[in-house]
């Protein structure tokens, strides 16, 4: 009877195992974490990398479904996005990046607004990102929460990698143009520490002896709380100098964990950032220089990581036409600007995937980690090229070049 | 005497020769697309005082006193032609009226505007500054050459029918606000816009009937002269359109009152490629990152330019500047030949082509002897992500140097590469989201 039980169970579940088992031969694999290989190979077994190395080195099992490439790279990061909340319509009931009621709220959370079925998740998934970090959007001095999502298809509970992942901030204009108050730089400044310094109160209140003296659940201090605690890092956009400046202070001040986004003036400031430890997202390379991004170059990715601050690329927030930019190009740009060939591949995966704390499940390939993986046609960075399938956890997710 | 008069001539003659007759600079070595002829290898571009001399292979006669600079390995093109741009601030009718044929973007454009840098940086010579897309119709346009400027007059380039620019007309969401003046719905724009026709039809009949009689002449009318330009086929219509109903109705108006009309954005144009071909009517298409941002650009796709190329449309791109920006036009087509254009066609549609649109295929848009001088340097294949215009020169002046560091600037940004005011992204047409398309 077990006999035939395991039979009968060796028979079902058969299938299912060669589904999940596939190689991929590739012209040429970055891996990001070690050298690129070239003719190479990767093993995929249960939505994990079995194995990766060259074609001599690793012999494809029976049973594994071979898929041929030109090249290969990890899933691409996206670093800061608003896709799934910002969505393509571009109508009032499908944006749900700011809300403007007030211009702090770290208690409004991005997994109540993910839209997995929204059309732009599809379409960056089509080129080339496997994970997203997205969520509130930038013009509020406190817009709420970020999450990190892969983009495969399924609910937001199947999707969502760390249901809070930052809290996003923002010092400079835009805040201004959306709310009365503040209407000046100064009073950005003066309302978010009157904030965090309640949240310091709050937080000592909560370790009072006399447990009838400590304070009621608020879900605004809770949140700023876990800040200071430095259990969520600060994301603060900003771009001009004196913004960037505004925002390492305050993080000096509470002592929080800052990543400055954005950052377009960043190239002026190497010495300040290095000096606060703080991290850097870099704008979307072809975003448009206006307002308080006046200042931008397209060298930045080169210039900071020359300088040895490591770089994320991202691609924002756009307002109109088009409703997302696409980070593979913007990294390709970054390349065409004088990064490194192989650092455009790693500021749009090995280093988000370290600046979100999730370096361990993705943004290489590394035997272990996550079956996240693109293939292309030709060099990515090249404008001739082709996304050419999509894998995330083990399954294809995309087909573009049938 | 004799002799002291022979020694002012002579010195008059070298004086003014080296005024009106400026050296020839020959170009060798490149790779030359002409455009309107096969590419040449190893070719050699010639010009003198604004113009092109000649466009030949490594044979070609140099003159003796040509300045020879030996650009091998490098790739040389017509200059590009913008379609349709925002640069410089233009500005057409406001809140007052939907029609505003009396407006010209003449009147607004900042000649000195930075913006114009991007375009240099960008290998655009050739511009068709438009009013925004508020409007049915926003105002009269500009074509405008990228030289060194100081007032609007140094800018404009009049064409082969005599006028420096067209009509800008827009339907769809954009000009529908519904608000005093304005339309509320599609029919109500396309009876708005039928109205004013008729009105000009009967203005034109009344000034043809006067003939050479000058006292039988109606009062000028600054709304309907233009229209009039519009009417006898002098000014092209530039119509702002995206969906496949909206540009169909465009192509209706046409026929109705029998303008002259390039077709603008068509988000949707792959969807009436066909109506469009037949129609005979030319496109001018822009290439965005994503679908989206506006309703009417949800089934925008990369395919457009070559699915319209292949049904036998004139294709042209242009940025919409800011919409997207100058920089990048050449990146456009080439997404485009991803998309499945040819690379021939898509190197027209850069050039020739939109020149034809403004009815300037006489002096810009390709490399043959006798054209205006208008032509960049590329570092390689302009269909590359790592080819980088290295020169623009315009009318046989150099304007962008990527070598120069100043000139670099414009091109990747830096610390005050470019001014901080706004307003050279704005053009104040009264829609909250205007200067886009």
């Amino acid at each position: 009877m077990k006999k035939i039980f395991i039979q009968v169970f060796a028979f079902i579940s058969l299938p299912c195992f060669i589904m999940a088992q596939t190689a991929i031969k590739a012209e040429m694999i970055y891996t990001v974490s070690g050298a690129a290989i070239k003719d190479g190979v990767i093993l995929i077994k249960d939505g994990k990398i079995e194995a990766v190395g060259t074609a001599k080195e690793i012999s494809i099992p029976a049973g594994y479904k071979i898929t041929e490439a030109k090249i290969v790279s990890p899933g691409l990061i996206d670093a800061r996005s608003v896709v799934g909340l910002s969505g393509a319509l571009n109508i009032p009931t499908d944006q749900d990046q700011l809300e403007k009621s007030s211009p702090i709220q770290p208690e409004l959370r991005a997994i109540d607004a993910y839209n997995t079925e929204e059309k732009l998740v599809k379409y960056v998934r089509d080129n080339g990102v496997t994970v997203l970090h997205t969520g509130h959007g930038i013009g509020a001095l406190v817009s709420g929460q970020t999450m990190i999502v892969k983009t495969k298809p399924g609910t937001v509970d199947q999707v969502t990698l760390v249901p809070t992942a930052m809290l996003a901030m923002t010092i400079g204009p835009s805040v201004q143009s959306n709310f009365t108050s503040p209407g000046t730089k100064a009073k950005q400044i003066a309302m978010l520490r009157t904030e965090l310094i309640k949240a310091q109160t709050y937080l000592s209140k909560q370790n009072d002896k006399d447990t009838s003296k400590r304070p009621a659940m608020d879900l605004k201090m809770d949140m700023l709380g876990k800040l200071l605690k430095g259990q969520v890092k600060a994301l603060i956009t900003v771009n001009a100098s004196n913004d960037i400046m505004s925002a390492i202070r305050l993080s000096k001040e509470f002592n929080f964990k800052l990543v400055i986004d954005g950052a377009a003036e960043a190239y002026r400031l190497i010495d300040e950032i290095k000096a606060a430890n703080a991290e850097v997202i870099l704008h979307a390379t072809m975003a448009r220089n206006g307002g308080d991004m006046v200042n931008m170059t397209r060298e930045s990715a080169a210039i900071l990581t020359k300088a040895g601050i490591s770089v994320s690329i991202e691609t924002g927030f756009e307002g109109y036409v088009p409703k997302t930019r696409v980070l593979l190009y913007e990294a390709a740009m970054a390349v065409r600007e004088g990064l490194a060939y192989e650092d455009g591949f790693k500021v749009i995966t090995l280093n988000p995937a370290k600046l979100l704390g999730i370096d361990k499940r993705v943004g290489s390939i590394e035997k272990g980690k996550d079956a996240d993986l693109v293939l292309y046609n030709g060099d990515p960075f090249e404008y001739l090229t082709s996304v050419c399938k999509v894998m995330i956890d083990g399954e294809w997710v995309s087909d573009n070049c049938k | 005497m004799r002799k002291a008069i022979f020694l002012v001539t002579l010195l008059w003659m070298i004086c003014c020769n080296t005024q009106a007759q400026e050296k020839p600079t020959a170009f060798t070595g490149a790779l030359i697309y002409p455009v309107t002829g096969a590419p040449i290898q190893n070719g050699v571009l010639i010009v003198q005082n604004g113009k092109i001399l000649s466009v030949g292979g490594a044979d070609s006669k140099i003159p003796a006193d040509a300045i020879v600079t030996d650009v091998k390995g490098k790739v040389i093109m017509p200059g590009v032609v913008d379609t349709h741009s925002h640069l410089g601030g233009p500005e057409g009718g406001d809140n007052s009226s939907a029609l505003n044929p009396d407006t010209r973007a003449f009147d607004a454009i900042n000649p000195t505007s930075d913006g114009f840098k991007k375009a240099l940086a960008g290998g655009i010579t050739t511009i068709n500054i438009m009013p925004g897309s508020g409007h049915l119709m926003s105002g009269q346009t500009v074509y405008v050459k990228m030289r060194e400027a100081k007032v609007m007059e140094d800018l404009i380039i009049v064409n082969e029918k005599g006028v420096y620019g067209g009509m800008k007309m827009a339907n769809g969401t954009n000009p529908m606000r519904g608000t005093a003046g304005f339309p509320g719905t599609r029919a109500k724009s396309a009876a708005m816009d039928r109205e004013l026709y008729v009105k000009a039809q009967e203005y034109k009949k009344k000034i043809e009937k006067a003939g050479k009689d000058s006292s039988k002449l109606p009062e000028r009318d600054l709304r309907l002269e233009p229209l009039v330009e519009v009417l006898n086929g002098k000014r092209v219509v530039h119509f702002h359109s995206h969906k496949e109903n909206d540009i169909l109705t465009a192509i209706r108006l046409s026929k109705e009152f029998g303008f002259r009309m390039v077709l603008h954005h068509l988000s949707e144009g792959w969807k009436v490629a066909d109506e469009i071909a037949k129609a005979g009517i030319p496109c001018s298409v822009i290439v965005v990152e994503s679908p989206g941002g506006k309703l009417e650009a949800m089934d925008i796709s990369w395919t457009t330019p070559a699915t319209l190329a292949n049904a036998g449309v004139l294709v042209s791109f242009h940025t919409d500047d800011g919409v997207t920006d100058s920089r990048f036009l050449i990146r456009g087509a080439a997404l485009s030949v991803k998309a499945g254009m040819s690379r021939q066609k898509a190197m027209e549609a850069l050039t020739i082509n939109g020149a034809k649109m403004l009815d300037l295929s006489s002096r810009v848009g390709s490399l043959e002897s006798g054209k205006d001088a208008d032509f960049i340097i590329l570092s390689g294949d302009p269909f590359s992500v790592y080819s980088k215009v290295e020169q623009t020169w315009v009318e046989g002046k150099k304007r962008f140097d990527l070598s120069n560091p100043v000139d670099k600037a414009f091109a990747v940004g830096g610390y005050h590469a470019y001014s901080a005011d706004r307003a050279e992204y704005d053009d104040n047409d009264g829609d909250d989201r205007d200067g886009n398309q």
